[in-house]
C-alpha cells in the first residue's frame, strides 16, 4: 500500500507532538510535508523567556533538530507561509509558490499576538512576544540599553519584563487592570507579585491605559491616557493572542473564535484536522500547552487508525517562569454567593494561599510564595472529592492532613496517588513515571525526560520528577550536582544561573536570597561567589578583598614559610638587559634568597618578606615591570617560541603574536588559571598542545587548539579550527576566555569546562557563529576596562596599605609607653 | 624593672577596630612572636599566635568566615575563639585575650593558659 500524504500547516508545539505520537503508532502510514512561516525547526516556545533572560540558549530549547526531520523523511519548508488551501483539488500553496497535495491536512497555525492599534504601533522598536525573532529583537534593543515599556501585565508581559531587566534594561510594565495577571491571580496574590517585581527594580503601573506610542523614526516613548509620558527605546506588546484562523476561514471551514472541530479534532471537512491554539473545541480555545498536547494525541490517534479518542476539557494550572517567583493558580476563583474562600497569609514569608470551595469541593486555588501544595489542590480539584472532613486543615496543605505526612517534600510526593499529575504541560502522572523508571531501568533525569516527557517542557516540575525518581530508585539516585560547599546545597551551575537571573550583586545578597546555611559563608564559597559576581557584573560589583585567597589579595604567591614569591610579567617570554638589571638590583637590595626561571618563561624571586613587597614592586615598576599575576586565577603567561624571527622552521611571528595576546588578555579574572602558548610551527617548541589555549602557526595561518592540561591531570588539546589572521586569533582567544569566564565553575580549568559543556558547543559558539563570537568578544573587552590595571603600582601608591604593615609592634624590652602604635589609616 | 614586667601582662591598646578590615586580620609583633588579631563580620575581635598548628602557616593571611579562619597553606580551619583546629584535624594555636573598649582594641600579651592545654 502506498503511503498517504499528510500535510501540516504550522510547525509549532502542537503538531510537533502530534507527529511524535503518529510515528509511534503508525511509523509508515504517511509521507509528511510541513510548511512553517518561521524559518526554523520546531522549538519549545514556552522556553523563550529563559532564552531572553540568558538562562538558556536557543539550541537548548530545540525540540526536533534537523536530524529528526531527516530521520522521518519529513519535507520541511522553512519560512514558507501557506497562503491558500484548495479543498477541491486537495492542494495547499505557499507564499513563494510551493505546492503540496494532501490526503490528510492538519492546520496548526497557532495564534497571532494582538497589537493594540494606537498611533505609533508600527514604529520600529515595537515588538510582540511570540517567537524567536521577537526575542532577538529584544536582545538587540537590550544591547543598546535604555528603557523598555512592556504593555500587558499577564504571563507573557511579566516574563518579558523580567528577562529584559536581567539583560540590563530599565523596565516599566503598563497594565490596564488594577492588579497583575488578574485572569490567573486574585488581587491579593497580584499585589504580592507586584511588590516582588518592584523590589527587583521593575516599575509597575496598573490601571494604565496606553494612548499613543511616540517617536519620529523609531520608538522614543509611550503616552498614557492621563497624559504621562514615559521614555522608551523598546515597546513590547503582550496584551493577548488571537487564534490564527484566516486561512481556514478563506478555505470555507467553519470558524468561530477558532477553527471549529469535533472532539476528534476534525474540522468541518473530515480530511482536515486542526490542533493547537488555532483550534476551537466544544466552544473553547486554549493558550497553554497541556490541552494542546492532548489535542495532538487525540488527532494522532485518529490519523493512525480508527479510534475512540476524544478531547476532554481540564483546568490547566498556571505558573510564572520567572526564576525566584513562585506562583500557582488553577481553576476558578471568581467570587460568588455559593462559594467559600479559605485564605492563609504569612506576610513575613511573603506567602499567600487561597482555596476556593463550592459544595465542599475544591474549584480553584491560588498560591504565592510557597507553592508546593499546588499540585495537591489540583488533584482535589480534578477528583472532585468531598473535602468537608479536612475542611479545617485544608489550607495548611497536604502535610497537615491526618495521614501524618511530615513536612518533608519527599514524603508529600510519596503520599500522592499514582494518577496524581506531576508534569502539567505533558499530562504525565506519577504512576507513569514510576512505571517507566522500573520497566526501562531509567536512572537519570535526562532519561526520564526522554522516555516520559515529564519536565521536558516548561521544567517547573523538575523537582517533583526528581522526588519521584528518588522514591523509586532509593539511594541509587544521586539527586543533584553536589552543593558548592557545606553552606549550600546548590551547585556551582545553579548559583551562577541564579546570580544572573535574580540580579544578585553582592555576596550578602547571594547568601540571603539563595538561603545560605552559614551566616558568612566559608573559604570555599566566598572566593567562588566573589569571582562570579566580578565576572557577571563588570564595573558594578566591587571586588571583596576579604573573600580572596591571600595570593590574590597581596598579588604575590605565599610560600611554605610565609614569605612570598614575586614574578614580574615578561610579555611573551621576552626580556631585556634593563629589566634583568633591575631584577638583579632588587634581589641584592632586599636580600632575596632565590632567583629561579619558571616553566612559563619568566623569572621568580623567592622568599620576599611580606612587609618588603611594596618596596620591591616600586623598584620593579620603576624599570617598567608589572605584576605577572603568577598568583591569579587569571591569565598567567603566553609562552612562545622565537618563530619566524629567528627559527629556520618558523612560519609566523609567534613571539609577536604571543605578546599581542598577552597584552590583550592580561588582568582579567577567570574561574581558574589560564595559560596560553604560541608556537611557530608544528614542531611545537612552545608546547602549545597542553595549554588552556594554544596557537600553532602554519604556512596558511594559525591553528587554534584548546582544553589541554599538564598538571595532576594530563590531556592533549582539542582542535578548534584554523584562521588566517592574527586579528582572528586574538578575537577567538578573547571570546573563548569570555565564554569560559561566564560559564566556568570556580577552580574549573578550561579543559574541565569544555569537557562539561562539550567541545562542539564551544566550537559552535566561538568559531562557527560569528555573531556569537563577536558578542563574547565585546563582553570581554568591556570587562577588561575594569580589570587591566597593574595591581603592583596601585599598592605602591598606597592601596591596601594595611595588608603590609603590622598593627602594633612591642619589643620585649620596650616600655608600654614607647610601644609603636600605628595610627588608624 | 618589676613595674615593667607587670606592665607586660597588662592590657595594651593596639589600635582601633577600624584598622582591621571586616573579615580580615592584622598582625602585632611582640619580639619574636607574631600575634594575629582578627575581626569578624559581626565586629568581634580575636587574637591567635600567627602560626597554624599544622605547619606554622601564617593564619593572619587566611580567609576569615564566621568564627573561624582558613589557613592559607593547606586549608585547615582554625577556631578563632579557642585556636583549635576544627573538623578532623587536631592541634591548637595559642590564643590571647583581647577586648574592645568602644572601638579601641586592647590585647593582653600573655596567652590564655587555660585554653592552651
Ligand atoms: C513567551 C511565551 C511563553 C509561554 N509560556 C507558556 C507556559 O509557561 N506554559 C504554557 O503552557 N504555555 C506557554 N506559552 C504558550 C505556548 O507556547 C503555546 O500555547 C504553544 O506554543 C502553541 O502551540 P501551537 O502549536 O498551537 O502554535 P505555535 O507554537 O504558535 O506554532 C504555530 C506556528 O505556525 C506558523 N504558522 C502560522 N500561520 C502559518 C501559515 N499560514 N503557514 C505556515 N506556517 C504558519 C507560525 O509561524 C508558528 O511557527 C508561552 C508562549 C510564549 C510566546
Ligand atoms: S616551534 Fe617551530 S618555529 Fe618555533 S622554535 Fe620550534 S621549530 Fe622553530
Ligand atoms: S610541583 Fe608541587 S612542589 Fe613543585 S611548585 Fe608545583 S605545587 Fe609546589
Ligand atoms: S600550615 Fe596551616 S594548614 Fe598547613
Amino acid at each position: 500500500m502506498s503511503k498517504q500524504r499528510l500535510v501540516i500547516i504550522g510547525n509549532g508545539m502542537a503538531p510537533g507532538r502530534l507527529l511524535e505520537h503518529l510515528f509511534e503508532a503508525a511509523p509508515d502510514a504517511y509521507d509528511v510535508t510541513i510548511f512553517n512561516a518561521e524559518p526554523r525547526v520546531n522549538y519549545d516556545r514556552i522556553m523563550l523567556s529563559p532564552v531572553l533572560s540568558g538562562e538558556k540558549t536557543f539550541e537548548d530549547i530545540i525540540i526536533h533538530g534537523d536530524a529528526w526531520y531527516e530521520g522521518h523523511g519529513i519535507t520541511l519548508h522553512r519560512g514558507e507561509k501557506v497562503t491558500g488551501i484548495d479543498r477541491e483539488a486537495r492542494i495547499v500553496t505557499g507564499a513563494s509558490g510551493i505546492t503540496a497535495a494532501y490526503d490528510k491536512l492538519v492546520i496548526a497555525t497557532g495564534s497571532s499576538p494582538f497589537i493594540i492599534p494606537v498611533p505609533g504601533h508600527k514604529l520600529p522598536g515595537v515588538l510582540a512576544y511570540r517567537d524567536l525573532d521577537d526575542v532577538d529583537g529584544m536582545l538587540r534593543a537590550a544591547d543598546r540599553g535604555g528603557r523598555a515599556v512592556v504593555i500587558g501585565g499577564g504571563l507573557l508581559g511579566l516574563e518579558a519584563a523580567a528577562g529584559l531587566k536581567s539583560r540590563g534594561m530599565d523596565v516599566t510594565v503598563l497594565h490596564l487592570m488594577p492588579t497583575l495577571m488578574e485572569r490567573q491571580l486574585d488581587p491579593a496574590a497580584g499585589y504580592l507579585l507586584q511588590k516582588e517585581l518592584e523590589s527587583r527594580g521593575i516599575e509597575v503601573r496598573c490601571g494604565a491605559n496606553t494612548k499613543a506610542i511616540l517617536g519620529e523614526r523609531e520608538v522614543e516613548g509611550v503616552e498614557l491616557e492621563d497624559g504621562t509620558i514615559i521614555d522608551a527605546s523598546l515597546v513590547v506588546m503582550a496584551v493577548g493572542i488571537r487564534p490564527a484562523v484566516d486561512l481556514a476561514r478563506e478555505a470555507g471551514l467553519e470558524v468561530g473564535r477558532g477553527i471549529q472541530t469535533d472532539f476528534a479534532m476534525r474540522t468541518s471537512d473530515p480530511d482536515i484536522f486542526s490542533v493547537g491554539e488555532c483550534a476551537e473545541v466544544d466552544g473553547r480555545v486554549y493558550g497553554l500547552v497541556a490541552p494542546l498536547y492532548q489535542m495532538a494525541k487525540v488527532a494522532a490517534e485518529h490519523l493512525s487508525g480508527v479510534s475512540e479518542a476524544a478531547f476532554t476539557h481540564a483546568e490547566t494550572p498556571t505558573k510564572l517562569k520567572v526564576t525566584g517567583i513562585n506562583l500557582y493558580s488553577v481553576g476558578d476563583f471568581g467570587d460568588g454567593p455559593d462559594r467559600e474562600d479559605v485564605v492563609l497569609r504569612d506576610a513575613a514569608r511573603g506567602s499567600y494561599r487561597r482555596v476556593i470551595l463550592q459544595d465542599n469541593r475544591v474549584i480553584g486555588a491560588v498560591l504565592y510564595g510557597d507553592v508546593a501544595d499546588g499540585m495537591w489542590y489540583n488533584e482535589l480539584l480534578k477528583s472532585g472529592e468531598d473535602v468537608s472532613k479536612m475542611r479545617d486543615t485544608l489550607i495548611f496543605g497536604q502535610a497537615h492532613q491526618g495521614g501524618g505526612v511530615a513536612a518533608d517534600p519527599l514524603a508529600a510526593v510519596a503520599n500522592l496517588s499514582d494518577d496524581a499529575e506531576i508534569c502539567g504541560c505533558n499530562g504525565i502522572c506519577k504512576g507513569k513515571i514510576v512505571q517507566a523508571i522500573n520497566e526501562k531501568g531509567l536512572t537519570s533525569l535526562g532519561e526520564v525526560r526522554a522516555h516520559t516527557k515529564a519536565s521536558a517542557s516548561c521544567g517547573t516540575c523538575t523537582g517533583l520528577v526528581e522526588a519521584v525518581m528518588a522514591l523509586t530508585l532509593g539511594d541509587t539516585f544521586a539527586k543533584k550536582a553536589e552543593g558548592m560547599c557545606g553552606c549550600t546545597d546548590l551547585g556551582h551551575g545553579e548559583v551562577r544561573r541564579l546570580i544572573k537571573a535574580q540580579g544578585l550583586k553582592s555576596i550578602p545578597a547571594v547568601m540571603q536570597e539563595l538561603e545560605w546555611k552559614s551566616s558568612h559563608g566559608c573559604a570555599k564559597c566566598r572566593p567562588a561567589l566573589n569571582y562570579y559576581l566580578l565576572s557577571d557584573w563588570p564595573g558594578e560589583y566591587k571586588d571583596d578583598q576579604q573573600s580572596r585567597f591571600i595570593n590574590e589579595r597581596v598579588h604575590a604567591n605565599i610560600q611554605k614559610d610565609g614569605t612570598y614569591s614575586v614574578v614580574p610579567r615578561m610579555w611573551g617570554g621576552m626580556t631585556s638587559s634593563d629589566e634583568l638589571r633591575a631584577i638583579a638590583d632588587v634581589v641584592d637590595k632586599f636580600a632575596i634568597p632565590d632567583v629561579k626561571v619558571t616553566g612559563g618563561q619568566r623569572i621568580d624571586l623567592l622568599g620576599v618578606k611580606k612587609a618588603d613587597l611594596p618596596a620591591v614592586w616600586a623598584d620593579l615598576n620603576a624599570a617598567g615591570l608589572v605584576s605577572g599575576h603568577a598568583y591569579a586565577k587569571g591569565l598567567r603567561t603566553v609562552k612562545t617560541c622565537v618563530g619566524s624571527t629567528w627559527c629556520r622552521f618558523g612560519t609566523q611571528d609567534s613571539t609577536g603574536l604571543g605578546i599581542k595576546l598577552e597584552k590583550f588578555l592580561w588582568g582579567s579574572w577567570t574561574p581558574a588559571k589560564v595559560k596560553l602558548a604560541v608556537t611557530g610551527c608544528p614542531r611545537n617548541c612552545a608546547e602549545a598542545t597542553c595549554k588552556d589555549i594554544g596557537v600553532i602557526c602554519v604556512e596558511s595561518g594559525y591553528e587554534i587548539v584548546y582544553g589541554g592540561a599538564a598538571g595532576l591531570h594530563i590531556q592533549g588539546t582539542t582542535k578548534l579550527g584554523t584562521v588566517a589572521t592574527e586579528e582572528e586569533v586574538i578575537e577567538i582567544a578573547a571570546a573563548m576566555t569570555q565564554m569560559y569566564r561566564e560559564q566556568g565553575f570556580y577552580l574549573e580549568r578550561i579543559y574541565k569546562w569544555a569537557d562539561r559543556v562539550g567541545y562542539d558547543t564551544v566550537k559552535a559558539a566561538i568559531l562557527d557563529d560569528l555573531e556569537s563570537r563577536r558578542a563574547y568578544y565585546e563582553r570581554f573587552v568591556l570587562s577588561q576596562k575594569f580589570s587591566q590595571s597593574d595591581p603592583w603600582s596601585e599598592r605602591v601608591s598606597g592601596v591596601d596599605k594595611h595588608e603590609f604593615k603590622p598593627l602594633a609592634v612591642f619589643g620585649e624590652d620596650l616600655a608600654p609607653a614607647t610601644a609603636k602604635v600605628e595610627p588608624a589609616e | 624593672m618589676n613595674a615593667l614586667t607587670r606592665d607586660t601582662n597588662a592590657w595594651r591598646l593596639i589600635g582601633s577596630i577600624d584598622d582591621i578590615p571586616s573579615q580580615g586580620a592584622r598582625c602585632v609583633k611582640n619580639g619574636e612572636t607574631t600575634i594575629a588579631v582578627f575581626r569578624t563580620a559581626d565586629d568581634r575581635v580575636f587574637a591567635l599566635e600567627d602560626k597554624c598548628p599544622h605547619k606554622n602557616g601564617p593564619l593572619s593571611q587566611g580567609i576569615v568566615h564566621d568564627g573561624c579562619v582558613t589557613c592559607p597553606l593547606h586549608n585547615w580551619v582554625i577556631s578563632l575563639e579557642t585556636g583549635a583546629a576544627t573538623g578532623a584535624d587536631e592541634g591548637r594555636t595559642a590564643s590571647f585575650p583581647v577586648r574592645l573598649d568602644g572601638r579601641d582594641i586592647y590585647l593582653n600579651l600573655e596567652p590564655n593558659l587555660e585554653m592552651g592545654a
